[in-house]
């Protein structure tokens, strides 16, 4: 069995179908457990005070806003170089929700901000490049609803895409070479010596996790609806041609 | 039940209830949006399908007779 089975629009529909559900179940699991868990269970930091409960969410949401458009680009490559449908349709229903991602990663920081830094906004090269990331998705988004013919769309937003994985990958990586700006480094990774105490750690990662399930959840659900538009559209189209 | 959240209440209740307001919002449009065109394609692949069944009647009412 191969991966390129599921660029069958009626295999997708099939697997998708089956899998929605129980990937529905655990997103709610771990979202609810994780942000239940971070909320309540914490206690608060003795820099941040209370606003140490926001990474749960600021956190999640600004490595999904940036995930999101990687996933865009691997399903706009797929679609220049492959011509699989289910693929671009699959970039066009992930976009609504990495807007979504991107927006809540700027409002909560904006608010993390304000008691933290002292300002809501600063012109840092991680926060402006994440900036621009949300109105390349606009820009996306725009340009779907834009052009009339669905292959046309696909092929100038996934070069548009490709030219937004610029800022993705600068608001995801600008603070590790570009060392300038109030932003502090990974909250998580790999090095030990980097990584936020395991008692606000655990509850991240839950919360990352959650999140990532939203995602899924949502892409699946979404890319359904528009294989069904496209096959409403063809449908249509054939009644034309046979009035 | 829910903590003392001191000075920083309004901040962290804020982005909290903002952030779940935009998620119920996705939600709730894709959720939407997805029930509204699989009724809609029900419709038109319903209408699709309705001549081959009138076709058909005919031919079965015959073989009846």
């Amino acid at each position: 069995m191969s991966i390129w089975e599921y660029a069958n629009p009626k295999k997708f529909m099939q697997t998708s179908g089956w899998l929605l559900p129980w990937v529905t179940g655990l997103a709610l699991v771990c979202l609810i457990g994780g942000l239940f868990w971070g909320f309540f269970l914490t206690p608060d930091d003795y820099k941040q005070g209370s606003t140490v409960k926001i990474i749960y969410i600021h956190v999640p949401a600004a490595i999904l806003g940036t995930s999101v458009w990687f996933m865009m680009l691997v399903t706009s490559l797929i679609w220049l170089i492959r011509r699989h449908h289910v693929s671009a349709l699959a970039a066009k229903a992930a976009a609504p929700i990495g807007l979504t991602f991107t927006l809540i990663g700027l409002v909560t920081g904006a608010i993390w901000g304000q008691p933290m830094w002292g300002t809501w906004w600063a012109w840092d090269p991680r926060l402006t490049a994440f900036l621009i990331l949300g109105l390349f998705y606009l820009g996306y988004i725009a340009l779907w609803a834009a052009v009339d013919d669905p292959d046309t769309a696909a092929d100038l937003t996934s070069v548009l895409c490709i030219v937004g994985s610029v800022f993705a990958f600068l608001s995801r990586y600008a603070v590790l070479f570009w060392n300038q700006g109030l932003h502090q480094g990974a909250s998580l990774s790999l090095d030990a010596q980097e990584n936020v105490s395991d008692v606000y750690a655990w509850p991240l990662w839950t919360c990352i996790a959650g999140f990532l399930l939203l995602f899924v959840t949502l892409v699946l659900l979404r890319t359904r609806t528009e294989v069904r538009a496209r096959r409403m559209a063809a449908l249509l189209a054939r009644e034309r041609r046979l009035a | 039940m829910i903590p003392d959240l001191g000075k920083y209440a309004g901040a962290v209740m804020g982005a909290y209830g903002a952030s779940i307001a935009l998620l119920a919002l996705l939600v709730l449009v894709s959720l939407w949006q997805a029930a509204r065109m699989k009724r809609a394609l029900d419709e038109v692949e319903a209408r699709a399908k309705a001549p081959v069944a009138e076709e058909a009647a005919p031919d079965k009412g015959a073989s009846d007779v």
